[in-house]
């Protein structure tokens, strides 16, 4: 006959043996289990450089990353992309300067066109003499050193290595979307295919090989560069202590590690 | 290749191209939710730890009421999800920084504490009906079933003597005076979701929690409230068609009852609303005062793009309208059924504008996107996070109100206490 005084003392009983051999091990959390593998991992900090005074809106470096990291060609989300900054001098506004923006399909096919989407089917074509200056942004997955979307994923499938580059677990992410939420930058989506967060990761299976990543690559003008910052004699390195470099939205305290050569103001 | 999100936003000058409304229709129902559970368990409180006698026909009714709201919070955070298969990586792997890991760690331990009032609360009719059933001969296949899970929930203990209900009476005491403090970090708990979003310049307030709690109290009240109100009728309208038959409770005792009930609750109702609005013209001024970078475009989106979602459903018909509906003397059943509807309405636009409306404008501070609630499904996904997804939503408290009512009849009990 169990009485209930025994019934409660053998489940307490049974919940320690239980939780005995839970002790036995040890929750390794991706950055110790990095640590094991590659014995010293913190000798590699990546970084990544942008000279936006060299970006010519070609859209090579789209292209290139879809490619490389299988992001459906046709769909409309993106892991890099360029975007497009027009300043004019707008009568029509009574002020004096007016910033046009825009990065149709993230840039993949270039900008071919002068012309700007508005959206709901209001296109804009400022005229030549009108505007003051116009250039181009690269924008990319900053890496951030206190990243955001780390800090709230629920279930630990966004995490961030020893060298720095954030990653995601494909087979681990529920989907909820708060790490989407979170980033400041607006560089994550869900992949149409894989229905999990998805966002720039450098080229992680390339940069581990000793490559460059896709768009570095595929930038026929030099304007990305990817280095590691923990080396003092890497050319990116160099530039990023010795020239003026900006970052975006520091505001937000994410810390990014993406840092940008000839940044202005209207830079969104 | 329609991307996630594509299928419901339309986008205004000049936004990220990875940017969505991600956080649609569920969203805004996850909120509204826990908010009905927390208010309702918060009404049935007021009566069991304050003693507040008025209340005590509403206060069982909302207590089981709450139960059966209960299940149907996390099920908007289900269908959203794109990998709803994975809910339970939660369980598994928590990850503390973030405000959604410790979910089902507090959504549990709440539900543990409303089942065990509800059991201190129900003992004594489970063990009668489980006595007065075993004892029937030739009992019904239904009546078979009755008994043996009314046995079950009696969990063995069958003492129902004076001492033992006293006893009982202090457990309810206990766990109503715990659940409150739960109930409102359930509640302040989802409004932290959202607050600390630091990305996002509409959340981003540590006033969010504390909004959420009084709307959600607001709202659990005014369901109740309408719910009871409509049981009420429909046990009006049968006790009229017995009436003849058989001299049980006459019309107007439940009329009677019904008025005294709502009347009182409309009060509390009112004082909760003052504080809900309060808070949040508190907000809205203090981001108008201050005017940081964001402002300019909340300002647009406030003013602007969501004037009549904000202003006039949410404050004029959701606020001031059943205010001044409920604050006129001499409350009426009808007044308060329109009143309490439009206090949902309200509560329900709230969790909307922040949630939809918290999107309505991108990142770059420089461009708009617009929601299109999917109405005609064409896919899963137009479905989950559509119309019928959210009335789906919507409908499940009832069924499961209709059942645990079988089992744990809110009308017609003798109160122990
Ligand atoms: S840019 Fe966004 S996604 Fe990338 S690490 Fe920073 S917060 Fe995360
Ligand atoms: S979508 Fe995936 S990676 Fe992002 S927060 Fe949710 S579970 Fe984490």
């Amino acid at each position: 006959m169990i009485t209930r005084r025994k019934l409660i003392a053998n489940t307490l009983k049974g919940m320690a043996a239980l939780s005995l051999p839970a002790a036995a091990f040890e929750i390794l959390t991706p950055d110790r289990l990095n640590a094991i593998i590659y014995n010293d991992p913190a000798k590699v900090r990546y970084v990544f450089l942008v000279d936006t005074n060299k970006c010519v809106g070609c859209g090579l470096c789209v292209k290139a990353c879809k490619n490389e990291n299988e992001i459906p060609y046709d769909a409309n989300v993106t892991r890099t992309w360029v975007e497009r900054y027009i300043i004019t001098r707008d009568e029509r506004h009574e002020v004096l300067e007016k910033v046009f923006a825009d990065s149709p399909k993230g840039a993949r096919d270039g900008f071919i066109t002068g012309q700007i989407d508005l959206g709901h089917g209001n296109i804009y074509m400022p005229k030549k003499e009108d505007i003051d200056k116009a250039f181009f942004v690269p924008k990319l997955c900053n890496q951030c050193d206190n990243p955001a979307c780390v800090q709230v994923c629920p279930v630990g499938a966004t995490y961030q290595a020893d060298d720095g580059v954030v990653l995601i677990d494909r087979k681990w992410c529920i989907g909820c979307g708060y790490c989407v939420m979170g980033c400041p930058y607006g560089v994550r989506f869900f992949h149409p295919v894989h229905r999990v967060a998805d966002k720039c990761n450098f080229c992680y299976h390339r940069i581990k090989k000793g490559m460059k990543t896709a768009c570095v690559d595929a930038c026929p003008f030099g304007a990305r560069l990817i280095g590691n910052y923990k080396d003092p004699d890497d050319a990116v390195t160099r530039i990023i202590n010795t020239k003026r470099v900006g970052v975006l939205k520091e505001e937000f305290g994410t810390r990014p590690q993406v840092f940008y050569l000839g940044l202005s103001m209207e830079v969104r | 290749m329609m991307v996630h999100g594509e299928a419901w936003t339309i986008k205004e000058l000049f936004t990220y191209p990875n940017e969505y409304i991600y956080w649609s229709i569920q969203i805004v129902m996850y909120p509204f939710m826990t908010g009905l559970v927390a208010g309702a368990f918060v009404l049935s409180s007021l009566y069991h730890v304050f003693g507040i006698k008025q209340l005590k026909d509403i206060a069982r009714f909302s207590l089981v009421f709450s139960f059966a709201l209960l299940p149907c919070a996390p099920l908007p955070l289900l269908l959203h999800l794109q990998q709803p298969l994975r809910n339970m990586h939660v369980m598994m792997t928590p990850h503390f920084t973030s405000a959604i890991a410790a979910f089902g760690i507090v959504f549990v331990t709440y539900g543990a504490i409303v089942a065990a009032e509800l059991w201190f609360l129900y003992r004594k009719h489970f063990v009668e009906t489980a006595l007065a059933l075993k004892n029937k001969a030739d009992k019904s296949a239904y009546e078979t079933v009755m008994y043996h899970v009314n046995n079950l929930l009696t969990l063995g203990a069958h003492d129902i003597s004076e001492l033992a209900l006293h006893r009982d009476e202090r457990a309810i005491k206990i766990m109503a005076g715990i659940g409150i403090p739960v109930a409102c970090f359930l509640h302040g708990y989802a409004g932290f979701i959202f607050g600390s979003v630091k990305a996002n310049a509409l959340w981003m307030t540590p006033l969010m929690p504390v909004i959420f709690i009084m709307s959600a109290v607001v709202s659990g009240i005014a369901l109740c409230m309408i719910t009871y109100i409509v049981t009420m009728e429909g046990r009006k309208f049968l006790a009229k068609r017995k009436a003849a038959a058989c001299p049980g409770e006459s019309c107007a005792e439940i009329e009677s009852v019904e008025v005294n009930v709502i009347r009182m609750t409309a009060k509390y109702l009112l004082g909760f609303l003052v504080a809900a609005i309060s808070l949040e013209l508190l907000d809205l001024i203090f981001r108008g005062y201050t005017a940081v970078k964001s402002w300019d475009m909340l300002r647009r989106v406030i003013y602007g793009k969501d004037f009549y979602n904000i202003f006039v459903f949410q404050y004029g018909l959701g606020n001031l309208v059943p205010f001044i509906l409920l604050l006129i003397p001499g409350l009426t059943i009808r007044r308060a059924v329109v009143g309490t509807l439009l206090v949902l309405l309200g509560v329900f636009m709230m969790r909307w504008n922040v949630v939809i409306g918290g999107q309505a404008f991108s990142l770059t501070f420089a461009g708009f996107m617009h929601y299109h609630l999917p109405i005609i499904p064409h896919d899963m996904e137009t479905f989950r996070e559509g119309l019928f997804g959210a009335l789906f939503i919507i409908g499940s408290p009832y069924v499961l109100f209709f059942i645990l009512n079988k089992i744990m009849p809110v009308f017609g009990m003798k109160e122990s206490h």
